[in-house]
């Protein structure tokens, strides 16, 4: 009864700030429907084409050695370049956000460089740097040093692309946290070292391995810039993303989705881990707005 | 008198330490991977003359790429927009079954392998794929030709848009729709004279972003595009082409005029940010 009596003018209320029924649901439908082809369709054919030709040529596809080498090419090469770019990105953070100083707006522009750069011309700058024909390609030739077409050149040109992402997270975060706590740690006798431990990294944990995560998720699927240095060597310089354009090139259909429906699963949990680092951290938000300023968490 | 006031807060900033190694190792660390890289670019474009240098940029199959490659990006970016801007509307002001798994999927391009996508994509525009088996009887081709090259664009651009207008829409003051609706306006007044305002800033940041992004695209595109010069070639296309004929200098022309491109493209991208803050009043 009470209920019948409250709707409508609750509804009435409403009305100021939504839209009738019919807009709402076409608009939810449409964005939907939007959503379904341009980002449920893609993901989903990527499993159903890897396993088209059923399960058994899907663990085939690999098991294959070629497969097995560009998978451990491309965890070896996060794993260099995400630490790499984890100190950078601390570094920077806190030189950016602590301090003021002169042309600090034009070092972070120089910091998001990386991600306008298109990944091809990425590739190119290091071909130049260490290719054959190179500044530094007739030295490393004498000494017998392979960067491009090698290794060495695949782990550059990731750590290019996936410059910017763990600075850019911390830089606005570390910001907005201001320095009072870090003054006050140093001032009751913490060292940097101890004040960066205990006091700032506490603080900025969620945005730190939100950026790892993105970091990490980008340095696995680089193609274009690590195209260009790789020389696409079969079971040497092939990541899983190039391997995936070889075997596609090769009309290796189920072979190229397979070892794609890796990739596509690395990116979900990429978006899972991303989804609970974001509730993680807002929770964390909430509770320490709603705990009482004189009686803190022990 | 605020001179010194000034000079003492500045030396009260200096109280944490770490400054010099923190932005030495920062320098130290942007020059060896970004900016001496760059510099080479540079510098190998001066081994060419300047006829050569415009010749290599303006030749026709290169002009041709800059045409579909910018033209591509525009119409996805602007695609982006308008879907982006619904998705967001969406996301932040209805609710609905399966909200929240589809709020973390707005991210899946940032997160997907760009050559993953692009196989995707191509497998289910072509001939035989599931949308494309649909669309071919009524003479409409998606893959192998320009139209895929832009599908390809909207699918990398999305979560541009989407995540720069959800914030601006969830900090939205519900008060200003209400007294708008008070004063007499409809719904639809309320939204493109109040609502719309507000979050235009961060709409065009989106298209910026998105518009970036796209220009730079490769691994997404090459696999949907068909490649055929003077009709599906984009600009990346192009550069790696000449690398491949061992046509460094040549590459390197192509590589700067998109580099120069992609810096005035992030300087905007900047002035725009800082306006979108202004325009909210969040602090910088």
């Amino acid at each position: 009864m009470s209920a019948t009596t409250i709707n409508p003018s609750v509804r009435r209320a409403q009305a100021g700030t939504t839209e009738p029924a019919w807009v709402r649901y076409s608009l939810i439908g449409l964005a939907l429907t939007f959503m379904f082809f341009f980002l449920v369709l893609p993901l989903a054919a990527v499993f159903t084409e890897a396993l088209r030709k059923g399960l058994e040529a899907y663990w085939d596809a690999l098991q294959e050695p070629d497969a097995w080498s560009a998978i451990r090419l491309t965890f070896i090469t996060a794993l260099v370049a995400v630490p790499l770019n984890l100190v950078f990105g601390i570094a920077a953070a806190w030189a950016i956000a602590k301090y003021e100083f002169r042309g600090k707006a034009f070092l972070t522009t120089l910091v998001d460089l990386p991600f306008s750069v298109s990944p091809v011309v990425a590739g190119l700058i290091y071909v130049l740097m260490f290719g054959a024909q190179g500044w530094f390609g007739p030295w490393l030739q004498a000494h017998d040093i392979k960067i491009i077409f090698a290794v060495p050149g695949i782990v550059l040109a990731t750590v290019f692309v996936t410059f910017p992402f763990i600075a850019r997270e911390l830089i606005p975060l570390m910001q907005a946290q201001g320095n009072d706590e870090e003054q006050a740690a140093i001032v009751l006798g913490a060292t940097g070292w101890q004040t960066f431990w205990y006091v700032t990294l506490p603080n900025i944990k969620w945005g730190l391995i939100y950026g790892v995560i993105l970091c990490n998720a980008r340095a696995m699927g680089e193609f274009g810039a690590v195209s260009v240095v790789s020389g696409h060597i079969r079971g040497q310089t092939n990541t899983m993303p190039l391997h995936v354009e070889i075997l596609y090139n090769e009309y290796q259909s189920v072979a190229a989705f397979a070892v794609a429906s890796l990739l596509a699963l690395l990116a979900l949990v990429t978006l899972v881990l991303k989804s609970f680092v974001e509730w993680r951290h807002a929770r964390e938000l909430n509770a320490a707005a709603e705990l009482p300023p004189e009686r803190p968490h022990a | 008198m605020a001179l010194f006031s000034l000079a003492r807060s500045h030396k009260a900033a200096r109280v944490l330490p770490g400054f010099n190694i923190t932005l030495g190792f920062t320098l130290t660390y942007l020059s060896l991977i970004v900016l001496i890289p760059l510099s080479a670019l540079i510098f190998k474009t001066f081994t060419l003359t300047w006829d050569q240098f415009v010749e290599a940029v303006t030749g026709p199959r290169v002009m041709a790429s800059y045409r579909l490659t910018f033209g591509a990006s525009l119409i996805a970016a602007l695609v982006n927009v308008v879907f982006g801007l619904l998705v967001a509307w969406v996301l932040v002001r209805y609710n609905f079954f399966g909200k929240k798994v589809i709020d973390a999927l707005v991210d899946l391009p940032f997160a997907l392998p760009t050559a993953v996508a692009g196989i995707s994509l191509t497998a289910l525009l072509a001939g035989n794929g599931w949308v494309g088996q649909y669309l071919e009887p009524l003479g409409i081709q998606l893959a192998f030709n320009p139209n895929g090259v832009v599908i390809a664009l909207i699918f990398i651009g999305l979560p541009f848009v989407v995540r720069t207008v959800q914030p601006v829409l969830e900090d939205a003051e519900k008060e200003l729709e209400e007294a708008a609706t008070c004063l007499g306006a409809t719904r639809w007044q309320t939204f493109s004279r109040v609502i719309f305002p507000s979050i235009a800033p961060a709409l065009l940041t989106g298209f910026a972003m998105a518009f970036a992004r796209a220009i730079g695209e490769y691994g997404s595109v090459i696999f949907i595009a068909g490649n055929m010069p003077m009709v599906s070639e984009i600009t990346p296309l192009i550069i790696i082409g000449k690398l491949e004929q061992y046509d460094y200098a040549g590459a390197t022309a192509v590589a700067v005029v998109m580099l120069v491109i992609s810096f005035v493209l992030l300087l905007v991208i900047n002035a725009l940010q800082a306006w979108q803050r202004r325009h909210t009043g969040a602090p910088a």
